[in-house]
């Protein structure tokens, strides 16, 4: 029974794929062969720039600000971090911390937060108070994250090998050789919530 | 109607350089402490600047964040913080003192760990956790700046209070 409607119903599909398909394995009438592939090219060119370019218009600060759930909860509360404001003037913006910077994890990264496009749809998050609510269990997946991949977006500006120990405070110093420089602790495990508030951390290793 | 405005005209130059004559250098506060001789004169806020002067306030201090724990200056005080605590959060969601500081992560950061007393409820109860009571460490331990004392003193610290040979 289900085999049959399944043969019936491929039988359709090939019934409609099947011009396109042939169309698409003969030999052009119309076009040069040149026309085709310069063409080809340069709409490649095209997609790829727009696509990319889409892509980067989303990693902007004014970007992830203009939904109100993250300018009045994290981004309200970045501004009185060092990554906002310091005395040197670098300030990192939301998708330096929280987008990977390979195009490939980059890809992954923003196929994950499309459930985040659904959250606003819907409104997962739209009061302060639902927020709080939610705010350990969002924390929770950034942490498994930075945990997952060595803290690779601290690591895009703090680099180990690039600390100068001598100029840190001596207690910072000897705990970074000590764990951080054995690696047998990641940035993640000490430095929670140097951006943001923490949630209630009732009940959860802070070390 | 020419008189009225020669008048008005006038009258807002009289006015304009009476405002000119109040104009005076900004008083700058002394960063260095105050010597307050006559009784009832004491000012350690505005450090001698009139009240209806603006002052030039001193340079913003800095906390000393030299790790090296301090020698405590009277009896039973709360041993102060060697360290900048900048960002720390200390809420009722979290206490980040106690990442280091809790007993069973002192050994881990090498960090001086509260005393017993701060798990003790005061019913003597000895808790797990730090006691709520104890919570906000900040009320008793505080770091310490390079600020200059608002008003000078004499104070020498616990030793120089026990006279010598005197019993504690």
């Amino acid at each position: 029974m289900i085999g049959r409607r399944l043969r019936t119903m491929t039988g359709r599909m090939r019934g409609w794929i099947a011009p396109f398909w042939t169309t698409l394995w003969r030999p052009s009438l119309h076009f040069s062969l040149g026309f085709l592939t310069l063409g080809g090219f340069i709409a490649g060119i095209v997609f790829w720039g727009g696509f990319n370019t889409a892509m980067e218009a989303t990693n902007t600060e004014a970007f992830c600000t203009s939904c109100h759930e993250m300018k009045s909860n994290v981004f309200a509360e970045l501004k009185t971090t060092i990554h906002y404001n310091n005395r040197s003037g670098v300030r990192a913006i939301c998708s330096d911390c929280h987008v990977p910077h390979d195009w490939t994890d980059k890809i992954a990264r923003k196929m994950q937060a499309s459930k985040e496009v659904w959250g606003k749809i819907f409104g997962s998050i739209d009061t302060r108070e639902k927020f709080l609510d939610k705010r350990l269990e969002l924390a929770k997946h950034e942490w498994a994250r930075l945990k997952a991949n060595d803290s690779l977006e601290c690591r895009n500006c703090h680099q180990y090998d690039s600390m100068d120990l001598t100029r840190q405070a001596p207690r910072a110093a000897q705990i970074h050789q000590l764990y951080l420089g054995t690696g047998e602790k990641t940035c993640i495990d000490c430095h929670k919530g140097i951006a943001h508030q923490l949630p209630d951390m009732r009940g959860i290793p802070q070390g | 109607m020419k008189a009225v405005a020669m008048i008005v005209l006038l009258a807002s130059a009289a006015l304009a350089g009476c405002g000119a004559k109040h104009e005076e250098a900004p008083h700058r506060a002394p960063s260095a402490p105050v010597l307050v001789s006559a009784p009832g004169q004491i000012d350690p806020m505005r450090r001698g600047v009139p009240i209806d002067a603006d002052a030039t306030p001193p340079a913003m201090a800095r906390v000393e964040n030299f790790d090296r724990i301090r020698p405590v200056n009277y009896e039973m005080q709360p041993p102060t913080i060697p360290h900048s605590i900048d960002n720390y959060q200390l809420t009722r969601n979290t206490n980040r003192c106690m990442l280091c500081h809790t007993r069973s992560n002192a050994q881990t950061f090498l960090a001086p760990p509260v005393s017993p007393a701060h798990y003790a409820t005061r019913d003597g109860t000895i808790l797990e956790e730090i006691s709520p009571r104890r919570y906000f460490c900040v009320q008793c331990h505080v770091v310490q700046t390079d600020a200059q004392p608002l008003i000078a003193n004499r104070y020498e610290g616990l030793n120089t209070t026990i006279p010598e040979g005197g019993v504690r």
